[in-house]
């Protein structure tokens, strides 16, 4: 196998990852030895890369450290560890219900299904690694080609871990299974697929 | 002048630093620990942030809040990632929400098309002496490494910054600025030549005419 140095220049990044193929690989290495610009683009290239890498390469302002540290002491203080797993989930779960209207919330307020341990337990069951699309708009996530994605020009791709870590509620319509208890809709499933199509609706497109 | 630093003036904690060990503490409740965990990647989370805001004043305050939103989520941290990374994914998602917000949606969307179609010819294949790693003693040679780095279209900066010097994975960094793994390592390869380019160049300029390496002959 022979390349060029065209060649070169497009899977020298590649070479330097690790990446390339062993056939092209050894092409490469041989290229290197009868090749001076590209040997001199190898090396100039692996530098750069080192240059950066270099820890000294990072300067941050006086005092920053010290800064960040206060903050953190600030926010210790304020109680703010740990407050997102909630409020993350119940602000956005909370517009879903109002928009599905309060009465069957009150339905569910009286049945046999308690409401927050439900909320606790929401998702639950998503797999962590699972590639979802997140929509910022609706701060929703879903997996993707889901009909139910809105706003389709916020939305980004990411695990299901982080969009849970983001604050991003599962779809009440992909998700669907992974929101049952005991595989069967909660009271609050219902609710929330109720305020989904609300939502919907008022979309217009 | 001196701050407290709670790991070591508590001598139960001296000995027993480990980073899961940190994590678990913190997880615990123990949040008074969380600055000592974060403490190595400071600039880290700092230098992703900039490299996005490009402003040191949003910079510090992306870095301050990124971190406090770690510790809020502290108990959803799992031990399949690392820290660092997902440390510095929380701080590249609070810094990219900022310029959302600064910036508007026409602007980034016509830009984010302006792809890396087309190959990057690389223009200068001067020999090469050594590494001048000890050249980044010296200030003005950071700066002008930083000036470089800078003088990139954000989303080959954005790209090299988190491959190489945040040090994230291919597909972290995919998954970090939510682009394909063909683009981030199309991006790189960009990236890593223009930069290549750019530092020759400014060595013919002079940019590192006080370094021991000098004498005309580029370092690469």
């Amino acid at each position: 196998m022979v390349v060029t140095c065209e060649q070169v220049w497009r899977e020298i990044s590649s070479y330097l990852e690790g990446e390339t193929e062993p056939a092209l690989r050894a092409a490469m290495e041989d290229h290197f030895q009868s090749c001076q610009a590209c040997a001199s683009l190898l090396a100039g290239t692996r530098n750069v890369v080192a240059l950066y890498r270099d820890e000294r390469m990072i300067e941050v302002p006086a005092g920053f450290g010290r800064r960040l540290e206060k903050k953190i002491a600030e926010g210790v203080r304020g109680g703010r560890a740990g407050w997102s797993t909630w409020s993350a989930w119940l602000v956005p779960v909370a517009a879903l219900v109002l928009i599905g209207g309060g009465i069957r919330l009150a339905n569910s307020l009286t049945s046999n299904s308690p409401v927050k341990s439900q909320l606790a337990e929401l998702g639950h069951d998503i797999p962590p690694d699972m590639p979802v699309v997140v929509s910022v708009a609706t701060r929703t996530f879903h997996v993707a080609g889901c009909d139910f994605i809105h706003n389709k020009d916020t939305v980004r791709t990411m695990k299901a871990s982080e969009a849970i870590r983001e604050g991003y509620v599962p779809c009440v319509r992909c998700m669907r299974k992974y929101l049952s208890v005991a595989g069967r809709p909660t009271g609050l499933d219902a609710e929330a697929i109720t305020a989904d199509e609300a939502l919907k609706e008022g979309d217009g497109d | 002048m001196s701050e407290p630093n709670v790991l070591m003036n508590n001598p139960e904690l001296a000995g027993d630093t480990s980073e899961q060990d940190l994590i678990a503490r913190v997880q615990r409740g123990q949040h008074e620990l969380f600055y000592e965990l974060v403490r190595p990647y400071e600039r880290r989370v700092y230098a992703a942030a900039l490299a996005i805001l490009r402003n040191e004043a949003d910079a510090e305050d992306v870095a301050q809040e990124a971190v406090l939103k770690a510790l809020a989520n502290i108990r959803q941290f799992r031990a399949e990632s690392r820290f660092s990374t997902w440390l510095i994914q929380i701080t590249v998602n609070e810094a990219l929400m900022r310029r959302r917000r600064q910036r508007t949606r026409v602007v980034e969307s016509i830009d984010d098309h302006h792809d890396e179609e087309g190959e990057y010819r690389p223009r200068d294949f001067a020999d090469w002496r050594e590494i001048p790693s000890e050249a980044l003693e010296r200030k003005e040679v950071r700066q002008k490494l930083a000036e470089a780095l800078g003088s990139l279209d954000r989303k080959y900066r954005e790209v090299f910054m988190l491959r190489d010097m945040e040090q994230l994975n291919i597909q972290e960094t995919a998954e970090t600025l939510g682009i394909s793994i063909a683009s981030v390592k199309t991006r790189l390869l960009r990236a890593r030549l223009m930069l290549r380019d750019l530092l020759a160049s400014g060595w013919e300029q002079g940019w590192f005419s006080r370094s021991p390496a000098g004498k005309g002959n580029k370092p690469w």
